[in-house]
C-alpha cells in the first residue's frame, strides 16, 4: 500500500562521517543516458527501426551494386587472359564490336603474347519445366583451349570447335539442375520464328556471369549457329571471318600487359587493347549503373543524417528545462554532451545492428535471380557510414544541449 | 555560530533601452545553519532573481556572495558548477524531477554527482525517503507519483548530499494547501534537524508560518526583515503585508 504521510521525525544522518567506499552504478552520463533508453524503450525503439529500415535500404543497395556490378564484369574479370582487343571504331563495346579472324593472326604474332582467343556474345534462353519462365542466358562462343574458354571444375572443357557440346556456369546449373552428361535445350530466334538446339553438358564453369545473366560457353562455329540471327543473315550468306567480337589476349608474363598493349595498338591495325578492369567497366550500362546505384547509397545515407539528426534535435529541444534543472543542480554541460552522444550512439548501434539482421535473413529468403551479393568490404563500409551518421546528426542536438541555460530551471533564461 | 550564507550588498542590474534596471539592489543578508528563511515579495519584486544570484547561477553586478565561507564568484565555472553539486541543494517549482529516473534514482543523482554514491550513501537516500513518507514510492517515476510526492522526492534530492544551503523556488506553486502545508512543514522541520541553511521563495505568505525568518522585498530591495516568531506568525496568517 502507498503511504501518503510525511513522518515529521527526522533521524538525521552525519554524511561527514561516512568515508567514500566503492561506487555504486555507472557514471553520471552513461547513467542518465541508458536510464532515459530503457525507461522510454517505445520512442527509442521507434528511431532505432527507423536507422534499421535505413541501415536495410543501404545495404541492399551495396548489395545490389555489388551484385549487378559482378553480375556485368564476372565474366571478363575471371577470363585466363590479360588483355580484351576490340575493334577501334567500337569505343570498346563489346556488342558492336566485330573482329576477323585475319586480326586473331596478326595478334599472335605480336611479341609477348602467348594466346589469343576469339570470344563472341549473344544471347539465348533455356526452356524451363513446370510452366517457369525460361532462363535467359548469355552465349558465349570461344575456341576451345584458347584464352575466353573458362576453367571447368566438373566434367571436362569443350574439344571441338563444331560439337553441339557446352559448358555451363554454375548459375546456370544451379538454377536449371542440369548436370554433366545431361541434353540443354536453348531457344534461339531465327529470322521470326524460334528455333531449339539441343546441347550436350560436358563441364560446369564456376560462374561466369555477362550482362546480368549466368552464362553457357560453346564452341564458336556452333555459336554462329545457335546465336539468335536475322534471316537476311542465311540468305545474303554470311561471312565466317567477321562474326565474333573481341579477342582475349593471354601474355607470357602477365605483368608487361601496358607494355604489350602499346605495343599492340601501335602493330596491328583499327583494334585497341585494354586491360580486364577497362573492359569491364566500359560493358554497356555498367558504369552508369555503378554510379546511379552510388548516388543512391549516398543519398540515403543523407536521408539518414537528416532523419536521426532531426529526431534529436526535436527530443533534446523538448528537454531543454529539464536539461536547465540537471545543470542547475550540478550536472556539467560535459556530462550532458557526454550522455546525449551516449545515447545516439546506442539507439544508432541498436538500429544499424536490427537492419544488418534484417537485410541479411531478407537476402537469404530472395530468389537466386535477384542479383545481390554481399561483399566484406562493401558491407564494412556501409556499416561504417551508417554508424557515423548517428553521431554526425546528433550534432546539431548537442548544439542545444550546451546552449541550454541551468537558469531556465528557474524560468529565468535570457 | 558562522554563517552558512552571507550577501554583501548584492545588485544585479539591466540595461535596458538607456534605462538601468535594479532587479536586486544591494541586498545583504545572512543565513545561519540551521536556519529557514522566507522570501517573500509581489510579483517582480526580484525573489527569485535573488535566488539566482544565491544559486550562482547569475552573475552579480555588485556585491559579494559566500557559501559556507567561499565566496561563490571567484571561483571559475566548472569550480562554480561543482560546488553547486556539492554545497547547494535545489527545489523548484514543479516539475523539476528527471522524468525517467526513478524516486531513489533521483535521489541518488546528486550523490552520483558528488562521487559519493556508495552502500551508506543509497541507505541513506532510502531513509531520507523513508522519513519523507515515500517508502513504497522509491522504484516510481515522476509521472507515476502525486505533485506532492514528487515536490518531497525533490526535498530528498536537495538534502541528501549535505548541503549548507538548501535553496527553494516557490516550492508549493503546483500543490493545493493541504500538500503545501505538508511539503512546507517538512523541508523546515528537516532544514533545522540537519542544519542546513534554508531560503524558500514563496508568494504564499501562508506557507511563512514554518520559517525562522521572513526577508520581505520590494523593487529589488530588502524592504522587511521579521525575526519575531509572533511577527511571523501574525504575517503568516496575513494580517501583515
Amino acid at each position: 500500500m502507498v503511504t501518503d504521510t510525511i513522518q515529521t521525525g527526522v533521524r538525521p544522518v552525519s554524511g561527514k562521517s561516512r568515508r567514500y567506499r566503492t561506487q555504486l552504478g555507472l557514471p553520471v552520463p552513461i547513467h542518465l543516458a541508458l536510464k532515459e533508453v530503457w525507461r522510454n524503450k517505445g520512442r527509442f525503439f521507434l528511431i532505432s527501426s527507423v536507422v534499421a529500415l535505413i541501415t536495410l535500404l543501404v545495404l541492399f543497395i551495396a548489395g545490389l551494386t555489388e551484385g549487378l556490378g559482378q553480375g556485368n564484369r564476372e565474366y571478363i574479370e575471371n577470363l585466363n587472359a590479360q588483355l580484351v582487343v576490340y575493334q577501334d571504331k567500337a569505343d570498346l563495346s563489346i556488342p558492336t564490336s566485330r573482329m576477323s579472324q585475319a586480326t586473331v593472326r596478326q595478334l599472335r604474332q605480336v611479341d609477348g603474347v602467348e594466346a589469343v582467343g576469339a570470344v563472341a556474345f549473344s544471347n539465348v534462353s533455356i526452356p524451363l519445366p513446370g510452366g517457369k519462365a525460361p532462363l535467359k542466358v548469355s552465349l558465349i562462343g570461344v575456341l576451345p583451349g584458347e584464352p575466353g574458354e573458362p576453367d571447368v571444375t566438373q566434367g571436362r572443357a569443350l574439344r571441338s570447335k563444331r560439337a553441339d557440346e557446352t559448358v555451363i556456369d554454375a548459375g546456370v546449373a544451379s538454377r536449371t539442375g542440369l548436370k554433366v552428361g545431361d541434353m540443354l535445350t536453348v531457344r534461339s530466334t531465327l529470322g521470326s520464328k524460334e528455333q531449339l538446339y539441343d546441347l550436350r553438358i560436358v563441364g560446369i564453369a564456376p560462374s561466369s556471369q555477362y550482362f546480368i545473366a549466368p552464362s553457357i560457353f560453346v564452341p564458336y562455329i556452333t555459336w554462329d549457329k545457335v546465336r539468335p540471327q536475322p534471316l537476311s543473315t542465311l540468305e545474303t550468306g554470311q561471312d565466317p571471318d567477321v562474326s565474333f567480337n573481341v579477342a582475349a589476349v593471354r601474355l607470357k608474363n602477365p605483368s608487361d600487359a601496358p607494355a604489350v598493349s602499346k605495343i599492340i595498338n601501335a602493330k596491328v591495325k583499327e583494334i585497341v587493347a585494354v586491360n580486364l578492369q577497362t573492359a569491364y567497366e566500359n560493358t554497356p550500362g555498367y558504369s552508369a549503373q555503378q554510379s546511379t546505384l552510388g548516388l543512391m547509397r549516398v543519398f540515403t545515407l543523407l536521408i539518414g543524417l537528416l532523419v536521426i539528426g532531426g529526431f534529436f534535435r526535436i527530443q533534446t529541444m523538448q528537454k531543454v528545462a529539464q536539461i536547465g534543472v540537471l545543470k542547475a543542480i550540478g550536472t556539467s554541460s560535459a556530462s550532458v554532451a557526454v550522455s546525449s552522444i551516449m545515447q545516439i550512439l546506442t539507439i544508432n548501434s541498436f538500429g544499424v545492428l536490427l537492419g544488418a539482421i534484417m537485410t541479411f535473413g531478407l537476402a537469404a529468403g530472395l530468389p537466386s535471380a535477384v542479383p545481390i551479393r554481399f561483399v566484406g568490404s562493401a558491407v564494412i563500409s556501409s556499416v561504417a557510414s551508417l554508424l557515423v551518421i548517428g553521431p554526425l546528426g546528433g550534432l546539431a542536438s548537442i548544439q542545444v544541449l550546451l546552449k541550454a541555460e541551468p537558469l531556465r530551471a528557474l524560468g529565468l533564461a535570457s | 555560530m558562522a554563517n552558512s550564507l552571507e550577501t554583501q550588498l548584492v545588485t544585479k542590474q539591466y540595461e535596458n533601452a538607456g534605462q538601468t534596471i535594479f532587479a536586486v539592489d544591494k541586498v545583504t543578508i545572512n543565513v545561519k545553519p540551521g536556519e529557514f528563511v522566507a522570501l517573500i515579495g509581489p510579483s517582480g519584486s526580484g525573489k527569485t532573481t535573488l535566488l539566482a544570484l544565491l544559486a550562482g547561477l547569475l552573475r552579480p553586478s555588485n556585491g559579494s556572495i559566500n557559501i559556507d565561507g567561499h565566496p561563490l564568484w571567484k571561483m571559475s565555472d566548472r569550480e562554480r558548477t561543482k560546488f553547486r553539486s556539492e554545497k547547494i541543494g535545489f527545489i523548484f517549482q514543479s516539475s523539476n524531477l528527471v522524468p525517467y529516473l526513478s524516486a531513489l534514482e533521483n535521489v541518488e543523482l546528486m550523490l552520483k554527482l558528488n562521487g559519493r554514491l556508495d552502500k551508506p550513501g543509497r541507505d541513506w537516500a532510502m531513509e531520507l525517503l523513508d522519513q519523507l513518507g515515500l517508502k513504497d514510492r522509491m522504484a516510481n517515476l515522476p509521472s507515476q507519483m502525486s505533485g506532492g510526492q514528487q515536490q518531497r522526492v525533490a526535498i530528498a534530492r536537495a538534502l541528501v548530499h549535505e548541503p549548507a544551503v538548501v535553496l527553494a523556488d516557490e516550492p508549493t506553486a503546483s500543490l493545493d494547501t493541504e500538500r503545501a502545508y505538508q511539503v512546507v512543514q517538512t523541508l523546515g522541520t528537516l532544514i533545522h534537524a540537519q542544519k542546513r541553511a534554508g531560503i524558500m521563495v514563496t508568494h504564499d505568505l501562508r506557507m511563512t508560518r514554518w520559517v525562522d525568518k521572513v526577508i520581505r522585498m520590494t523593487d529589488g530591495k530588502v524592504a522587511q526583515i521579521i525575526e519575531s516568531k509572533g511577527e511571523i506568525e501574525a504575517f503568516s496568517r496575513g494580517s501583515d503585508h
